[in-house]
Protein backbone atom coordinates (compact mmCIF):
# COMPACT_ATOMS: atom_id res chain seq x y z
CA UNK A 1 0.00 0.00 0.00
CA UNK A 2 1.33 3.43 -0.87
CA UNK A 3 1.46 5.87 1.99
CA UNK A 4 0.57 9.30 0.63
CA UNK A 5 0.52 11.27 3.89
CA UNK A 6 2.12 10.78 7.28
CA UNK A 7 3.17 12.72 10.31
CA UNK A 8 6.37 14.66 9.74
CA UNK A 9 9.43 13.18 11.40
CA UNK A 10 9.86 16.62 12.92
CA UNK A 11 6.56 16.31 14.77
CA UNK A 12 6.34 14.23 17.95
CA UNK A 13 3.50 11.83 18.70
CA UNK A 14 2.14 13.99 21.51
CA UNK A 15 -1.51 14.68 22.39
CA UNK A 16 -2.12 18.33 21.58
CA UNK A 17 -2.73 20.84 24.36
CA UNK A 18 -4.38 23.26 21.95
CA UNK A 19 -8.16 23.64 22.09
CA UNK A 20 -10.18 21.61 19.56
CA UNK A 21 -10.58 23.81 16.49
CA UNK A 22 -7.43 25.86 17.09
CA UNK A 23 -5.21 26.07 14.00
CA UNK A 24 -1.94 26.39 15.96
CA UNK A 25 -1.51 22.65 15.44
CA UNK A 26 -1.61 23.09 11.67
CA UNK A 27 0.95 25.87 11.91
CA UNK A 28 3.18 23.54 13.97
CA UNK A 29 2.82 20.83 11.34
CA UNK A 30 3.73 23.18 8.50
CA UNK A 31 6.83 24.40 10.34
CA UNK A 32 7.82 20.80 11.11
CA UNK A 33 7.34 19.76 7.49
CA UNK A 34 9.36 22.70 6.23
CA UNK A 35 12.23 21.86 8.60
CA UNK A 36 12.13 18.21 7.54
CA UNK A 37 11.89 18.89 3.80
CA UNK A 38 14.73 21.38 3.88
CA UNK A 39 16.86 18.88 5.81
CA UNK A 40 17.78 21.30 8.59
CA UNK A 41 16.34 19.58 11.68
CA UNK A 42 19.79 18.89 13.11
CA UNK A 43 20.78 22.53 12.90
CA UNK A 44 17.44 24.24 13.51
CA UNK A 45 16.80 25.97 16.84
CA UNK A 46 13.32 27.16 17.77
CA UNK A 47 12.62 30.15 19.97
CA UNK A 48 8.96 30.31 20.99
CA UNK A 49 7.45 33.37 22.63
CA UNK A 50 5.14 33.38 25.62
CA UNK A 51 1.49 32.32 25.44
CA UNK A 52 -0.06 29.38 23.61
CA UNK A 53 3.01 29.23 21.36
CA UNK A 54 5.46 28.46 24.18
CA UNK A 55 4.94 24.69 24.09
CA UNK A 56 6.52 24.40 20.67
CA UNK A 57 9.02 21.99 22.25
CA UNK A 58 6.28 19.49 23.05
CA UNK A 59 5.71 18.98 19.36
CA UNK A 60 8.84 19.79 17.35
CA UNK A 61 11.81 17.71 18.58
CA UNK A 62 14.65 20.13 17.92
CA UNK A 63 16.77 22.32 20.21
CA UNK A 64 14.52 24.96 21.75
CA UNK A 65 15.02 28.08 23.84
CA UNK A 66 12.29 29.88 25.76
CA UNK A 67 12.29 33.66 25.36
CA UNK A 68 10.72 36.25 27.65
CA UNK A 69 7.41 37.71 26.45
CA UNK A 70 7.97 39.64 23.23
CA UNK A 71 11.75 39.34 23.33
CA UNK A 72 12.20 36.37 21.00
CA UNK A 73 13.61 38.50 18.13
CA UNK A 74 16.34 39.87 20.43
CA UNK A 75 17.08 36.38 21.77
CA UNK A 76 17.22 35.07 18.18
CA UNK A 77 19.57 37.92 17.28
CA UNK A 78 22.04 36.88 19.99
CA UNK A 79 21.78 33.23 18.99
CA UNK A 80 22.06 33.76 15.23
CA UNK A 81 25.09 36.04 15.61
CA UNK A 82 26.70 33.37 17.78
CA UNK A 83 25.78 30.55 15.38
CA UNK A 84 25.32 31.95 11.86
CA UNK A 85 25.28 28.45 10.36
CA UNK A 86 22.18 27.43 12.36
CA UNK A 87 18.58 27.90 11.24
CA UNK A 88 16.99 30.06 13.90
CA UNK A 89 13.29 30.80 14.04
CA UNK A 90 10.87 32.55 16.35
CA UNK A 91 7.34 31.31 16.85
CA UNK A 92 5.34 34.18 18.31
CA UNK A 93 1.70 35.10 18.82
CA UNK A 94 0.13 38.50 18.22
CA UNK A 95 0.07 39.48 21.89
CA UNK A 96 3.74 38.55 22.09
CA UNK A 97 4.95 40.25 18.91
CA UNK A 98 2.47 43.01 18.11
CA UNK A 99 2.12 44.38 21.66
CA UNK A 100 4.86 43.83 24.24
CA UNK A 101 7.45 42.89 21.62
CA UNK A 102 7.06 45.63 18.99
CA UNK A 103 10.43 47.17 19.75
CA UNK A 104 12.32 43.88 19.49
CA UNK A 105 10.61 42.75 16.26
CA UNK A 106 11.05 46.09 14.48
CA UNK A 107 14.72 46.40 15.29
CA UNK A 108 15.57 42.76 14.54
CA UNK A 109 13.81 43.22 11.19
CA UNK A 110 15.48 46.55 10.56
CA UNK A 111 18.93 45.09 11.24
CA UNK A 112 18.09 42.43 8.69
CA UNK A 113 18.84 39.66 11.14
CA UNK A 114 18.99 36.44 9.13
CA UNK A 115 16.22 34.73 11.09
CA UNK A 116 12.68 33.54 10.34
CA UNK A 117 9.71 34.68 12.37
CA UNK A 118 6.50 32.68 12.35
CA UNK A 119 3.83 35.04 13.62
CA UNK A 120 0.49 33.51 14.58
CA UNK A 121 -2.25 36.15 14.61
CA UNK A 122 -5.54 35.12 16.19
CA UNK A 123 -6.54 38.65 17.25
CA UNK A 124 -6.63 37.94 21.00
CA UNK A 125 -4.44 36.92 23.95
CA UNK A 126 -5.35 33.23 23.82
CA UNK A 127 -3.64 31.57 26.78
CA UNK A 128 -4.69 34.19 29.32
CA UNK A 129 -8.34 33.89 28.36
CA UNK A 130 -9.08 36.06 25.34
CA UNK A 131 -8.21 39.64 26.25
CA UNK A 132 -8.03 42.42 23.66
CA UNK A 133 -4.78 42.58 21.67
CA UNK A 134 -3.50 45.28 19.29
CA UNK A 135 -4.74 42.96 16.50
CA UNK A 136 -8.32 42.68 17.82
CA UNK A 137 -10.76 43.71 15.09
CA UNK A 138 -12.91 46.82 15.38
CA UNK A 139 -16.13 45.92 17.13
CA UNK A 140 -14.72 42.59 18.31
CA UNK A 141 -15.84 41.71 21.82
CA UNK A 142 -13.22 40.29 24.14
CA UNK A 143 -12.97 39.99 27.92
CA UNK A 144 -11.27 43.39 28.05
CA UNK A 145 -13.25 45.00 25.24
CA UNK A 146 -16.70 43.82 26.36
CA UNK A 147 -18.43 46.55 24.35
CA UNK A 148 -16.41 45.79 21.23
CA UNK A 149 -13.13 47.39 20.21
CA UNK A 150 -13.64 51.08 19.56
CA UNK A 151 -11.06 52.92 17.43
CA UNK A 152 -11.66 56.13 19.38
CA UNK A 153 -10.43 54.59 22.61
CA UNK A 154 -8.41 51.51 21.59
CA UNK A 155 -7.11 52.49 18.17
CA UNK A 156 -7.03 50.30 15.09
CA UNK A 157 -5.80 46.73 14.62
CA UNK A 158 -2.09 46.69 13.79
CA UNK A 159 -0.95 45.15 10.51
CA UNK A 160 2.50 43.71 11.19
CA UNK A 161 3.23 42.13 7.79
CA UNK A 162 2.66 45.43 5.97
CA UNK A 163 4.55 47.45 8.57
CA UNK A 164 7.63 45.22 8.54
CA UNK A 165 7.61 45.19 4.74
CA UNK A 166 8.55 48.90 4.81
CA UNK A 167 11.89 48.13 6.49
CA UNK A 168 14.97 47.76 4.30
CA UNK A 169 16.33 44.85 6.35
CA UNK A 170 13.33 42.66 5.58
CA UNK A 171 13.78 40.06 2.83
CA UNK A 172 10.34 38.49 2.99
CA UNK A 173 7.07 39.48 4.62
CA UNK A 174 3.85 37.66 3.86
CA UNK A 175 0.44 36.99 5.37
CA UNK A 176 -1.24 33.62 4.96
CA UNK A 177 -4.18 31.86 6.57
CA UNK A 178 -5.12 28.37 7.70
CA UNK A 179 -8.90 28.50 7.27
CA UNK A 180 -9.21 26.51 4.00
CA UNK A 181 -7.10 23.62 2.64
CA UNK A 182 -5.96 25.83 -0.25
CA UNK A 183 -4.76 28.44 2.23
CA UNK A 184 -2.95 25.80 4.28
CA UNK A 185 -1.01 24.81 1.15
CA UNK A 186 -0.17 28.45 0.44
CA UNK A 187 0.91 28.90 4.04
CA UNK A 188 3.24 25.91 3.70
CA UNK A 189 4.83 27.46 0.61
CA UNK A 190 5.37 30.76 2.42
CA UNK A 191 6.97 29.06 5.42
CA UNK A 192 9.27 26.98 3.23
CA UNK A 193 10.15 30.12 1.26
CA UNK A 194 11.04 32.01 4.43
CA UNK A 195 13.30 29.19 5.69
CA UNK A 196 14.91 28.85 2.27
CA UNK A 197 15.72 32.54 2.22
CA UNK A 198 17.31 32.21 5.66
CA UNK A 199 19.37 29.25 4.42
CA UNK A 200 20.48 31.47 1.53
CA UNK A 201 21.40 34.24 3.99
CA UNK A 202 19.03 36.76 2.43
CA UNK A 203 18.00 38.50 5.65
CA UNK A 204 14.95 38.79 7.86
CA UNK A 205 11.90 36.73 6.91
CA UNK A 206 8.45 36.83 8.47
CA UNK A 207 5.27 34.85 7.83
CA UNK A 208 2.10 36.10 9.50
CA UNK A 209 -0.45 33.32 9.87
CA UNK A 210 -4.11 34.13 10.49
CA UNK A 211 -5.22 31.52 12.99
CA UNK A 212 -8.42 30.63 14.82
CA UNK A 213 -9.11 31.01 18.52
CA UNK A 214 -12.64 29.66 18.55
CA UNK A 215 -12.59 29.20 22.33
CA UNK A 216 -12.00 32.87 23.01
CA UNK A 217 -13.96 34.07 20.02
CA UNK A 218 -16.90 32.12 21.54
CA UNK A 219 -17.76 30.40 18.25
CA UNK A 220 -17.65 26.82 16.98
CA UNK A 221 -14.53 25.54 15.17
CA UNK A 222 -16.25 25.73 11.78
CA UNK A 223 -17.68 29.18 12.48
CA UNK A 224 -14.18 30.28 13.41
CA UNK A 225 -12.95 29.39 9.94
CA UNK A 226 -15.67 31.64 8.51
CA UNK A 227 -14.65 34.42 10.89
CA UNK A 228 -11.21 34.36 9.29
CA UNK A 229 -12.75 34.47 5.81
CA UNK A 230 -15.38 37.12 6.47
CA UNK A 231 -13.94 39.29 9.23
CA UNK A 232 -10.17 38.92 9.49
CA UNK A 233 -9.10 38.76 5.85
CA UNK A 234 -11.00 41.94 4.84
CA UNK A 235 -8.85 43.83 7.39
CA UNK A 236 -5.72 41.63 7.23
CA UNK A 237 -5.40 40.90 3.49
CA UNK A 238 -3.43 37.84 2.45
CA UNK A 239 -0.40 38.25 0.23
CA UNK A 240 3.33 38.79 -0.07
CA UNK A 241 4.20 42.34 0.93
CA UNK A 242 7.89 42.09 0.31
CA UNK A 243 10.16 39.55 -1.32
CA UNK A 244 13.78 40.05 -2.21
CA UNK A 245 14.78 38.30 -5.39
CA UNK A 246 18.50 38.44 -4.70
CA UNK A 247 20.87 40.02 -2.27
CA UNK A 248 19.63 43.40 -3.48
CA UNK A 249 20.78 45.35 -0.48
CA UNK A 250 21.20 49.09 -0.80
CA UNK B 1 58.80 42.28 35.00
CA UNK B 2 55.09 42.77 34.55
CA UNK B 3 54.31 45.79 32.40
CA UNK B 4 51.64 48.07 33.77
CA UNK B 5 49.84 50.64 31.71
CA UNK B 6 47.95 53.70 32.94
CA UNK B 7 44.38 52.61 32.23
CA UNK B 8 40.86 53.82 32.91
CA UNK B 9 38.68 51.44 34.96
CA UNK B 10 36.03 50.97 32.29
CA UNK B 11 38.70 50.27 29.65
CA UNK B 12 40.39 47.71 31.89
CA UNK B 13 37.04 45.98 32.27
CA UNK B 14 36.40 45.95 28.51
CA UNK B 15 39.91 44.63 27.77
CA UNK B 16 39.44 42.02 30.49
CA UNK B 17 36.27 40.84 28.75
CA UNK B 18 38.07 40.40 25.43
CA UNK B 19 40.91 38.51 27.12
CA UNK B 20 38.37 36.33 28.95
CA UNK B 21 37.17 35.14 25.54
CA UNK B 22 34.00 37.21 25.42
CA UNK B 23 33.15 37.72 21.76
CA UNK B 24 29.62 39.09 22.07
CA UNK B 25 28.68 42.50 23.42
CA UNK B 26 25.20 44.01 23.26
CA UNK B 27 24.41 47.37 24.79
CA UNK B 28 22.67 50.72 24.83
CA UNK B 29 24.43 54.00 25.69
CA UNK B 30 24.23 55.43 29.20
CA UNK B 31 26.69 57.48 31.26
CA UNK B 32 28.99 56.68 33.12
CA UNK B 33 29.80 53.43 31.30
CA UNK B 34 30.04 54.51 27.65
CA UNK B 35 33.78 53.81 27.49
CA UNK B 36 32.97 50.10 27.67
CA UNK B 37 30.79 49.81 24.51
CA UNK B 38 32.98 52.31 22.66
CA UNK B 39 36.11 50.27 23.37
CA UNK B 40 34.43 47.01 22.44
CA UNK B 41 32.87 48.43 19.26
CA UNK B 42 36.40 49.16 18.11
CA UNK B 43 38.24 46.12 19.39
CA UNK B 44 35.79 43.18 19.28
CA UNK B 45 35.81 43.08 15.45
CA UNK B 46 39.61 42.78 15.57
CA UNK B 47 39.24 39.39 17.28
CA UNK B 48 36.27 38.21 15.22
CA UNK B 49 33.75 39.29 17.81
CA UNK B 50 30.28 40.78 17.48
CA UNK B 51 29.17 44.17 18.77
CA UNK B 52 25.52 45.14 18.44
CA UNK B 53 24.28 48.60 19.44
CA UNK B 54 20.94 47.29 20.72
CA UNK B 55 17.67 49.22 20.59
CA UNK B 56 17.24 49.06 24.37
CA UNK B 57 18.61 47.44 27.49
CA UNK B 58 15.71 44.99 27.29
CA UNK B 59 16.98 43.85 23.90
CA UNK B 60 20.60 43.85 25.14
CA UNK B 61 20.00 41.38 27.95
CA UNK B 62 17.91 39.14 25.69
CA UNK B 63 20.70 39.10 23.11
CA UNK B 64 22.99 38.00 25.95
CA UNK B 65 20.44 35.26 26.65
CA UNK B 66 20.54 34.08 23.02
CA UNK B 67 24.34 34.15 22.71
CA UNK B 68 24.76 32.64 26.19
CA UNK B 69 22.37 29.79 25.32
CA UNK B 70 24.62 29.15 22.32
CA UNK B 71 27.48 28.48 24.74
CA UNK B 72 29.36 31.73 24.05
CA UNK B 73 30.74 34.19 26.58
CA UNK B 74 28.48 37.23 26.15
CA UNK B 75 27.98 40.48 28.04
CA UNK B 76 26.21 43.77 28.33
CA UNK B 77 26.90 46.87 30.40
CA UNK B 78 24.77 49.72 31.60
CA UNK B 79 23.86 51.86 34.59
CA UNK B 80 20.85 52.43 36.90
CA UNK B 81 17.85 52.95 34.59
CA UNK B 82 19.20 50.49 32.02
CA UNK B 83 19.90 47.84 34.65
CA UNK B 84 16.32 48.26 35.88
CA UNK B 85 15.09 47.44 32.36
CA UNK B 86 17.23 44.30 32.33
CA UNK B 87 15.69 42.77 35.46
CA UNK B 88 13.14 40.75 33.47
CA UNK B 89 15.92 39.22 31.40
CA UNK B 90 18.11 38.57 34.45
CA UNK B 91 15.29 36.56 35.98
CA UNK B 92 14.93 34.47 32.80
CA UNK B 93 18.69 33.89 32.59
CA UNK B 94 18.65 32.70 36.21
CA UNK B 95 15.61 30.49 35.68
CA UNK B 96 17.02 28.91 32.51
CA UNK B 97 20.53 28.72 34.01
CA UNK B 98 22.22 30.56 31.17
CA UNK B 99 25.51 32.30 32.06
CA UNK B 100 26.36 35.86 31.09
CA UNK B 101 28.03 39.04 32.36
CA UNK B 102 26.17 42.22 33.25
CA UNK B 103 28.19 45.28 34.20
CA UNK B 104 26.60 48.04 36.26
CA UNK B 105 28.67 51.20 36.57
CA UNK B 106 26.24 52.71 39.03
CA UNK B 107 24.63 56.11 38.77
CA UNK B 108 22.49 57.77 41.40
CA UNK B 109 18.79 57.13 41.72
CA UNK B 110 15.90 56.85 42.10
CA UNK B 111 14.73 57.83 38.64
CA UNK B 112 17.10 59.36 36.14
CA UNK B 113 19.34 60.46 39.01
CA UNK B 114 22.83 61.79 38.54
CA UNK B 115 26.12 60.45 37.28
CA UNK B 116 28.32 61.00 40.32
CA UNK B 117 29.81 57.96 42.12
CA UNK B 118 27.28 56.06 44.20
CA UNK B 119 26.42 52.56 45.45
CA UNK B 120 22.63 52.76 45.43
CA UNK B 121 22.16 49.58 43.39
CA UNK B 122 23.58 47.14 45.97
CA UNK B 123 20.18 45.79 46.97
CA UNK B 124 19.02 45.46 43.36
CA UNK B 125 22.14 43.52 42.37
CA UNK B 126 22.57 41.37 45.48
CA UNK B 127 19.01 40.73 46.58
CA UNK B 128 17.12 40.49 43.34
CA UNK B 129 15.51 43.16 41.25
CA UNK B 130 13.80 40.66 38.98
CA UNK B 131 10.99 38.31 39.92
CA UNK B 132 11.39 34.93 41.59
CA UNK B 133 13.76 33.16 43.99
CA UNK B 134 17.14 33.64 42.40
CA UNK B 135 20.62 35.05 42.94
CA UNK B 136 23.32 36.60 40.78
CA UNK B 137 27.03 36.37 41.47
CA UNK B 138 28.04 39.96 42.30
CA UNK B 139 31.64 41.18 42.18
CA UNK B 140 32.69 44.60 43.45
CA UNK B 141 36.01 45.91 42.13
CA UNK B 142 37.77 48.70 44.03
CA UNK B 143 40.66 49.36 41.63
CA UNK B 144 41.41 49.47 37.92
CA UNK B 145 43.36 46.22 38.26
CA UNK B 146 40.32 44.56 39.77
CA UNK B 147 38.14 45.87 36.94
CA UNK B 148 40.36 43.76 34.68
CA UNK B 149 40.90 40.72 36.89
CA UNK B 150 37.36 40.42 38.27
CA UNK B 151 35.87 40.61 34.77
CA UNK B 152 37.80 37.48 33.86
CA UNK B 153 36.78 35.93 37.19
CA UNK B 154 33.15 36.89 36.55
CA UNK B 155 33.06 34.96 33.26
CA UNK B 156 34.70 31.92 34.90
CA UNK B 157 32.19 31.88 37.76
CA UNK B 158 29.23 32.47 35.43
CA UNK B 159 30.22 29.48 33.32
CA UNK B 160 31.06 27.26 36.29
CA UNK B 161 27.68 27.77 37.96
CA UNK B 162 25.57 28.65 34.90
CA UNK B 163 24.64 31.95 36.53
CA UNK B 164 24.73 35.62 35.67
CA UNK B 165 27.71 37.48 37.07
CA UNK B 166 27.29 41.16 37.80
CA UNK B 167 30.21 43.56 38.08
CA UNK B 168 28.92 46.25 40.45
CA UNK B 169 31.19 49.28 40.37
CA UNK B 170 30.79 52.92 41.28
CA UNK B 171 31.60 55.61 38.73
CA UNK B 172 34.86 56.46 40.53
CA UNK B 173 36.20 52.96 39.89
CA UNK B 174 34.89 53.11 36.32
CA UNK B 175 36.29 56.51 35.48
CA UNK B 176 39.62 56.90 37.25
CA UNK B 177 42.98 55.82 35.89
CA UNK B 178 45.59 53.64 37.59
CA UNK B 179 48.52 51.53 36.44
CA UNK B 180 47.11 48.16 35.39
CA UNK B 181 48.53 44.84 34.24
CA UNK B 182 46.45 44.06 31.16
CA UNK B 183 47.29 40.36 30.95
CA UNK B 184 45.45 37.54 32.75
CA UNK B 185 46.96 36.18 35.95
CA UNK B 186 46.53 32.64 34.64
CA UNK B 187 45.68 31.15 31.23
CA UNK B 188 42.04 31.39 30.18
CA UNK B 189 40.33 28.00 29.92
CA UNK B 190 37.07 27.82 28.01
CA UNK B 191 34.88 25.13 29.62
CA UNK B 192 32.78 22.59 27.73
CA UNK B 193 29.09 23.44 27.69
CA UNK B 194 27.21 20.27 26.82
CA UNK B 195 23.93 21.97 27.79
CA UNK B 196 24.28 24.66 25.09
CA UNK B 197 21.80 24.76 22.22
CA UNK B 198 23.75 24.15 19.03
CA UNK B 199 21.30 21.98 17.08
CA UNK B 200 20.41 18.40 17.91
CA UNK B 201 22.99 16.79 15.60
CA UNK B 202 24.46 13.69 17.23
CA UNK B 203 22.30 13.84 20.34
CA UNK B 204 18.73 14.24 21.54
CA UNK B 205 17.01 17.64 21.29
CA UNK B 206 17.78 19.97 24.20
CA UNK B 207 15.71 22.66 25.83
CA UNK B 208 16.52 25.67 27.96
CA UNK B 209 13.48 26.99 29.76
CA UNK B 210 12.13 28.48 32.94
CA UNK B 211 8.47 27.45 32.67
CA UNK B 212 7.52 24.56 34.96
CA UNK B 213 3.78 23.90 35.16
CA UNK B 214 3.66 20.29 36.35
CA UNK B 215 2.83 19.60 40.01
CA UNK B 216 5.92 20.17 42.12
CA UNK B 217 8.19 20.86 39.14
CA UNK B 218 8.75 24.52 39.86
CA UNK B 219 9.43 23.84 43.54
CA UNK B 220 11.98 21.15 42.66
CA UNK B 221 13.64 23.54 40.20
CA UNK B 222 13.78 26.30 42.84
CA UNK B 223 15.32 23.92 45.38
CA UNK B 224 17.94 22.82 42.82
CA UNK B 225 18.82 26.47 42.22
CA UNK B 226 19.15 27.04 45.97
CA UNK B 227 21.54 24.06 46.23
CA UNK B 228 23.68 25.67 43.55
CA UNK B 229 23.61 29.04 45.34
CA UNK B 230 24.70 27.30 48.56
CA UNK B 231 27.69 25.84 46.67
CA UNK B 232 28.59 29.33 45.46
CA UNK B 233 28.33 30.63 49.02
CA UNK B 234 30.56 27.80 50.27
CA UNK B 235 33.25 28.00 47.58
CA UNK B 236 33.51 31.44 46.10
CA UNK B 237 33.66 34.11 48.83
CA UNK B 238 36.35 36.71 48.20
CA UNK B 239 37.27 39.51 50.57
CA UNK B 240 40.21 41.62 51.61
CA UNK B 241 41.06 41.59 55.34
CA UNK B 242 43.45 44.33 56.46
CA UNK B 243 44.81 45.40 59.86
CA UNK B 244 42.23 43.24 61.63
CA UNK B 245 44.54 41.32 63.99
CA UNK B 246 44.89 44.09 66.58
CA UNK B 247 41.80 46.11 65.61
CA UNK B 248 39.46 47.60 68.17
CA UNK B 249 36.97 48.45 65.43
CA UNK B 250 36.35 46.96 61.98
CA UNK B 251 35.21 48.96 58.96
CA UNK B 252 33.20 47.04 56.34
CA UNK B 253 33.18 48.77 52.96
CA UNK B 254 33.32 47.83 49.27
CA UNK B 255 34.36 49.73 46.15
CA UNK B 256 35.48 53.34 46.49
CA UNK B 257 34.48 53.71 50.18
CA UNK B 258 36.98 50.92 50.99
CA UNK B 259 39.72 53.08 49.45
CA UNK B 260 38.59 56.08 51.48
CA UNK B 261 38.43 53.86 54.57
CA UNK B 262 42.07 52.87 54.08
CA UNK B 263 43.11 56.53 54.23
CA UNK B 264 40.96 57.02 57.34
CA UNK B 265 42.52 53.90 58.91
CA UNK B 266 46.03 55.26 58.27
CA UNK B 267 45.06 58.59 59.85
CA UNK B 268 43.49 56.76 62.82
CA UNK B 269 46.49 54.54 63.37
CA UNK B 270 48.80 57.59 63.33
CA UNK B 271 46.69 58.76 66.28
CA UNK B 272 46.89 55.37 68.00
CA UNK B 273 43.39 54.19 67.11
CA UNK B 274 43.57 50.60 65.87
CA UNK B 275 41.15 50.24 62.99
CA UNK B 276 40.86 47.29 60.58
CA UNK B 277 39.10 46.78 57.26
CA UNK B 278 37.01 44.00 55.83
CA UNK B 279 36.35 44.63 52.14
CA UNK B 280 33.86 42.26 50.47
CA UNK B 281 35.00 41.57 46.90
CA UNK B 282 32.12 39.20 46.28
CA UNK B 283 28.82 40.75 47.42
CA UNK B 284 27.05 37.52 46.57
CA UNK B 285 28.37 35.27 47.97
CA UNK B 286 28.70 37.69 50.90
CA UNK B 287 31.62 37.10 53.31
CA UNK B 288 29.20 36.38 56.15
CA UNK B 289 31.49 33.96 57.96
CA UNK B 290 34.34 36.47 57.97
CA UNK B 291 32.05 39.25 59.22
CA UNK B 292 30.76 36.97 61.97
CA UNK B 293 34.18 35.81 63.12
CA UNK B 294 35.84 39.23 63.11
CA UNK B 295 32.85 41.01 64.68
CA UNK B 296 32.72 38.40 67.45
CA UNK B 297 36.36 39.08 68.31
CA UNK B 298 36.54 42.84 67.65
CA UNK B 299 33.07 43.77 68.92
CA UNK B 300 32.66 47.05 67.05
CA UNK B 301 31.75 47.42 63.37
CA UNK B 302 31.41 50.54 61.21
CA UNK B 303 29.77 50.07 57.81
CA UNK B 304 30.63 52.77 55.24
CA UNK B 305 28.72 52.97 51.96
CA UNK B 306 27.84 55.51 49.28
CA UNK B 307 24.13 54.93 49.89
CA UNK B 308 21.78 55.09 52.86
CA UNK B 309 22.65 51.63 54.19
CA UNK B 310 22.13 48.67 51.88
CA UNK B 311 25.03 46.29 52.51
CA UNK B 312 24.43 47.27 56.14
CA UNK B 313 21.60 44.72 56.29
CA UNK B 314 23.86 41.88 55.19
CA UNK B 315 26.44 42.92 57.77
CA UNK B 316 23.77 43.01 60.48
CA UNK B 317 22.55 39.53 59.55
CA UNK B 318 26.09 38.14 59.49
CA UNK B 319 27.57 39.90 62.51
CA UNK B 320 27.86 38.36 65.96
CA UNK B 321 24.80 39.14 68.06
CA UNK B 322 26.82 41.12 70.60
CA UNK B 323 28.63 43.27 68.04
CA UNK B 324 27.85 47.00 68.03
CA UNK B 325 27.18 48.09 64.46
CA UNK B 326 27.18 51.69 63.29
CA UNK B 327 26.78 53.14 59.83
CA UNK B 328 28.04 56.08 57.84
CA UNK B 329 26.68 56.66 54.35
CA UNK B 330 26.54 59.38 51.72
CA UNK B 331 23.88 58.83 49.04
CA UNK B 332 23.13 60.49 45.73
CA UNK B 333 26.69 61.17 44.60
CA UNK B 334 28.04 62.30 47.96
CA UNK B 335 31.53 60.89 48.56
CA UNK B 336 32.69 60.40 52.17
CA UNK B 337 35.88 62.23 53.09
CA UNK B 338 38.48 60.36 55.17
CA UNK B 339 38.09 62.84 58.04
CA UNK B 340 34.33 62.18 58.07
CA UNK B 341 35.02 58.45 58.36
CA UNK B 342 37.58 59.15 61.10
CA UNK B 343 34.97 61.15 63.01
CA UNK B 344 32.56 58.21 62.74
CA UNK B 345 35.28 55.86 64.02
CA UNK B 346 35.79 58.09 67.06
CA UNK B 347 32.05 58.29 67.66
CA UNK B 348 31.70 54.49 67.48
CA UNK B 349 34.52 54.03 69.99
CA UNK B 350 33.09 56.47 72.52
Amino acid sequence: MNRIFSRSECLTDTPTHFCPGCTHGIAHRLVAEAIEELGVADRAIGIPGVGCCVFLYYYIPIDTLEAPHGRAPAVATGMKRAQPDKIIFNYQGDGDMAAIGTSEIIHAANRGENITVIYVNNSVYGMTGGQMAPTTLLGQQTTTSPYGRNFETEGYPIRMAEMLATLEGVAYSARVSLHRPKNVMQAKKAIVKAFEMQINKMGFTMVEILSTCNTNWRVSPTEALDVIENEMIPYFPLGVFKERTGKDFL
Amino acid sequence: MTVKKLTKGNIALAEGAIQAGCRFYFGYPITPQNDIPEYLAKHLPEVGGTFIPAESEIASINMVLGAGASGERAMTSSSGPGISLMQEGLSYLAGSEIPGLVVNIMRCGPGLGGIAPTQGDYTQAVHGGGHGDYRNIVLAPASVQEMFDLTIKAFELADRYRMVSIILADAMVGQFQEPCRLTPEKPIVMPDKPWALRGRQGRNPQLLKSLYLGPGEQEAHNLDLQKKYAEVQKNEVLCEEKFLDDAEIMIVAFGTPSRIAKTAIRMAREQGIRVGLLRPITLFPFPSEQVRAHSARIGKVLVVEMNTGQMLYDVKIAAHKDAAISFYGRPGGGIPFPNEVLAEIRKALE
